[in-house]
């Protein structure tokens, strides 16, 4: 099972090599063997006696990450659909792309992307799973930019990168939290453990978190607006990718982890409502738009909205219906995709203003299409397998019931959300249909003379349209050999759902299509009359809008943010970093009780001392007030010998030598630069920047000083000095104990300071010397 | 004899002490100079002069603590207060310190 996972990624590094013989062979031709193998091997798992397999490889097992892949009914589904579809997409594209085109870089990415979806839908490790997700996400990006020249590609790639990261992070820190709640990083491990997980604190966050990741990818209200975005990415990557695999990728998060989930409230609150908002919403806003992928995309909303409603419901007829209904919408709207692909390609346009009166021309595409849209509407024909699941949605809407008030309340609604989000599938799958086809056709809007695609490109919606015929013709065949294993791997028990066409006329979900195909004539023929509604609703209120202020206003706000303080001003750093060494050691000492303060250990004060510590408080304070350069320069220059002498009065007659030679040094220095330095100004601050400056100032000196005197109180065990006194002449063999400490006892420091030093002149030689400009 | 040791001693660390009062003194009247001096050259001056005031703390410490050691910090004041009085006096001069080369 490995192998299906890594035969693409593997592959794809051949991609590169074999795309530069494309002028004698479509690139494609190599890559269309890959999934079609992939499917003839899950193809021998389709059967009655199913049961699940699983294969573990090591990867990382000190931190329980193997590559565990597990497939049960559920991967089963997806990995058919998606090694399938994508045998169609490829062929699709074979005719679908010219050969001038980078095929070399869209087959990298597609096959990418196949791994990675293969990847997700057969992990059974989380953090596994969270790998291939990512990988979805990324491959998906490069995707959507394929045509990168143009700048709608470009911000739909972005856009969509943003949100599904998002929403992909948020679902790694659900996985995280139930890693560390269950101890295990296996799926299947923590669905038994499903009461640890359910009992646990966490359980809102772990929910959160992952429903988050999964509302996201599958393009859920609100996070739905990177899928019409997207779909400025080639109509293969559109039809694969944005209608079939990647977007249903939410859809299996969430059925992976109902078995965990389906006992608790919120998991039927949440998912339901946000299903069934998304499937009102897409459905209304598709009828509004103008290009058939967008029209596409708004209806593959709402499709997914309605599964996820069906997963949130959670009873037996619900999990059926919802698995029957990924694979029904992923063959429809597959074939859907794949002709507005053949409308673009033939006439020039997805603008369905400029289109109409098609079907002369096209007349295979135009038969396609309509089985499409009927499937997708759900009307009430035998054939079609979109009624089937409409049915057994409107059936499973029935029969729910909530154990709070507000789930009681939101289970009453749902049936009637269910028939108005039904309503405006009606009515988009018809303008679709016959905006394209219907009417009269005005080819001097059309860019190009329109004519019937190749056949190579009308191979994959022919097998797709197919699909939707049989499974419609024979749905019971489906059911028993893959379905039922599907569901039964959401729900735990096995579901055998026998689907047939009639019921008779007392069956509420028929009476339900019948109001739906009746008022979604209603709604079709006035069409005109009520479009009007989209300037109420939405209206202004838009979450692009919403979504494009956000990113604006971020970057005003980080930028304003970073504007604020960082002004370049080296006084303001200065302030910014001594105030909070301030606060922060002030606030520690104060918490630890740092501050102690004694005075039993205390040496005499005598009158030289003071009269010296005196001499340089004044030489400090003056030179603060000094007028100009020099002077200041001076009056520093009498703390510093003052300081020297502080040395010679304890005893230190090294450091009193050291620092008479450096203080004059320094002076000297000074006096060096001064010619090229400004003169001492007046600053002209507010009093409010002066006393800021003057409370920090202060409060750091007594800081220090309260630390210092802290640090002399709390002696917690002897000095070290005695060795050095003892041992400096046996083992150094000098008497100048400092001397011996510095050069043999620590003479790594010594070593180090003298690099110090020599850095400093060497900088200091460059900067003199090597003038910008000058050889 | 001993006794005469002792108040010998006594006296030297007496007249010790009253001589670093005296030049405390002198420093800080020499300290006020070097703050209010109109002239940087007044504070040049009054710089050398705590200079040398602090030569003679060093040798009066090196005396009341009995010490040695201190002679070279005594000789090393001696110095430097030339080089810096020089250094600024130029510096006052002409506005630099090290003249460039001309040719």
């Amino acid at each position: 099972m490995i192998f299906t996972v890594l035969i693409p990624l593997i592959l794809a590094c051949f991609i590169p090599l074999l795309s530069k013989i494309k002028e004698k062979i479509h690139t494609g031709v190599f890559v269309f063997f890959i999934p079609f193998i992939i499917f003839l091997y899950f193809i021998q798992f389709v059967g009655n006696d199913f049961s699940p397999v699983r294969q573990t490889f090591r990867w990382i097992p000190s931190l329980g990450i193997n590559l565990d892949f597990y497939l049960d009914g559920l991967s089963l589904l997806f990995a058919l659909l998606i090694s399938g579809i994508g045998a169609l997409v490829v062929l699709y594209s074979i005719y679908y792309l010219n050969k001038t085109e980078r095929l070399g870089h869209f087959y990298v990415y597609l096959l990418m992307f196949m791994a990675a979806m293969l990847g997700v839908v057969l992990s059974d490790n989380v953090f596994v799973l969270y790998t291939f997700w990512e990988l979805t996400s990324i491959s998906s990006f490069l995707l959507i930019g394929y045509w990168h020249f143009n700048e709608r590609s470009r911000y739909g790639a972005l856009k969509s990168m943003l949100i599904t990261i998002f929403g992909g992070l948020s679902m790694f820190g659900g996985f995280v939290l139930l890693t560390v709640v269950t101890d295990t990083t296996s799926i299947q491990a923590m669905i038994e453990q499903k009461d640890v997980i359910l009992n646990s604190t966490y359980l809102p966050l772990i929910l959160g978190f992952i429903l988050l990741g999964a509302f996201t990818k599958s393009a859920q209200f609100p996070f739905h607006i990177w899928l019409p975005d997207a779909m400025e990415a080639p109509t293969p990557v559109s039809a694969y990718l944005h209608s079939a695999t990647m977007v249903k990728a939410g859809l299996f998060l969430v059925a992976r982890f109902s078995p965990v989930f389906s006992t608790y409230e919120w998991f039927f609150i949440i998912v339901s409502l946000v299903g069934i908002v998304t499937l009102c919403w897409g459905s209304y806003m598709a009828v509004r738009q103008t290009d058939l992928k967008a029209i596409l995309a708004f209806s593959t909303i709402s499709q997914l909205g309605m599964i996820m409603a069906m997963l949130g419901f959670g009873t037996e007829i619900a999990v059926f219906a919802a698995v029957f209904h990924i694979l029904n919408h992923a063959t429809f709207k597959g074939s859907l995709f794949m002709v507005a692909g053949i409308v673009d390609h033939e006439t020039g346009t997805r603008d369905i203003r400029k289109l109409g009166g098609l079907i002369t021309f096209l007349p295979i595409t135009g038969t396609l299409a309509l089985f499409g849209t009927f499937s997708m509407a759900g009307i009430p024909l035998p054939f079609l397998n979109g009624f089937y699941s409409k049915e057994l949605f409107f059936e499973s809407s029935l029969d729910l019931a909530g154990a709070s008030t507000f789930a009681d309340l939101l289970a009453q609604a749902i049936p009637y959300l269910a028939v108005f989000g039904s309503i405006f599938t009606f009515v988009y799958s018809l303008y679709f249909l016959f905006g394209t086809f219907a009417g009269k056709a005005d080819l001097a809007k059309l860019p190009k003379k329109p004519h019937e695609a190749p056949f190579g490109m009308l191979v994959s919606p022919i097998i797709l349209v197919l699909g939707v015929i049989l499974i419609g013709l024979f749905p019971n065949v489906v059911n028993g050999t893959f379905l039922a294993h599907a569901a039964e791997a959401i729900k735990g028990v096995s579901i055998e759902k026998h689907i047939t066409f009639w019921h008779g006329f007392n069956y509420t979900p028929l009476q339900m299509t019948l109001i739906v195909v009746g008022l979604g004539l209603v709604l079709v023929l006035t069409r005109k009359k009520w479009a009007g509604a989209y300037h109420i609703l939405p209206g202004k209120l838009s979450l692009n809008r919403l979504y494009n202020a956000i990113l604006d206003k971020l970057d005003d706000w980080t930028k304003d943010v970073t504007q604020s303080y960082m002004t370049g001003s080296l006084r303001l750093y200065v302030a910014i970093i001594i105030g909070a060494t301030l606060v922060v050691t002030a606030i520690v000492m104060l918490v630890t009780g740092g501050f102690n303060i004694q005075f039993n250990d205390l040496a005499d004060v005598t009158a030289i001392e003071v009269s010296v510590v005196v001499i340089m408080v004044i030489a400090a304070l003056g030179t603060i007030v000094a007028k100009n350069n020099v002077s200041a320069i001076l009056i520093l220059g009498v703390v510093g010998y003052g300081v020297a002498i502080l040395f010679v009065l304890y005893r230190a007659p090294d450091l009193a030598l050291t620092q008479l030679v450096i203080e004059t040094v320094t002076v000297v220095l000074f006096l060096l630069c001064f010619y090229h330095m400004p003169k001492l100004r007046k600053r002209n601050e507010s009093a409010g920047t002066k006393t800021i400056n003057l409370i920090i100032s202060i409060g750091f000196g007594a800081l220090l000083t309260l630390v210092g005197i802290s640090a002399h109180s709390s002696k917690w065990f002897d000095s070290i000095a005695d060795y050095f006194i003892e041992t400096s002449k046996p083992l150094g063999g000098g008497h100048n104990i400092v001397n011996v400490i510095l050069v043999d006892m620590r003479g790594f420091d010594t070593l180090f300071e003298i690099t110090v030093l020599g850095l400093a002149a060497l900088a200091i030689y460059s900067l003199i010397k090597l003038k910008k400009g000058a050889k | 004899m001993n006794n005469l040791l002792d108040i010998t001693e006594k006296l030297v660390n007496i007249s010790a002490i009253i001589c670093t009062i005296g030049i405390s003194i002198s420093l800080l009247l020499l300290l006020i100079r070097v703050m209010v001096g109109p002239s940087n050259a007044d504070r040049a001056v009054a710089l050398d002069g705590i200079g040398i005031n602090l030569m003679g703390i060093a040798a009066l410490l090196s005396v009341i603590i009995v010490t040695t050691k201190l002679n070279d910090v005594v000789l090393l004041i001696g110095i430097l207060l030339f080089i810096g009085t020089l250094a600024i006096a130029k510096y006052l001069e002409k506005g630099v310190i090290i003249d460039r080369d001309v040719d």
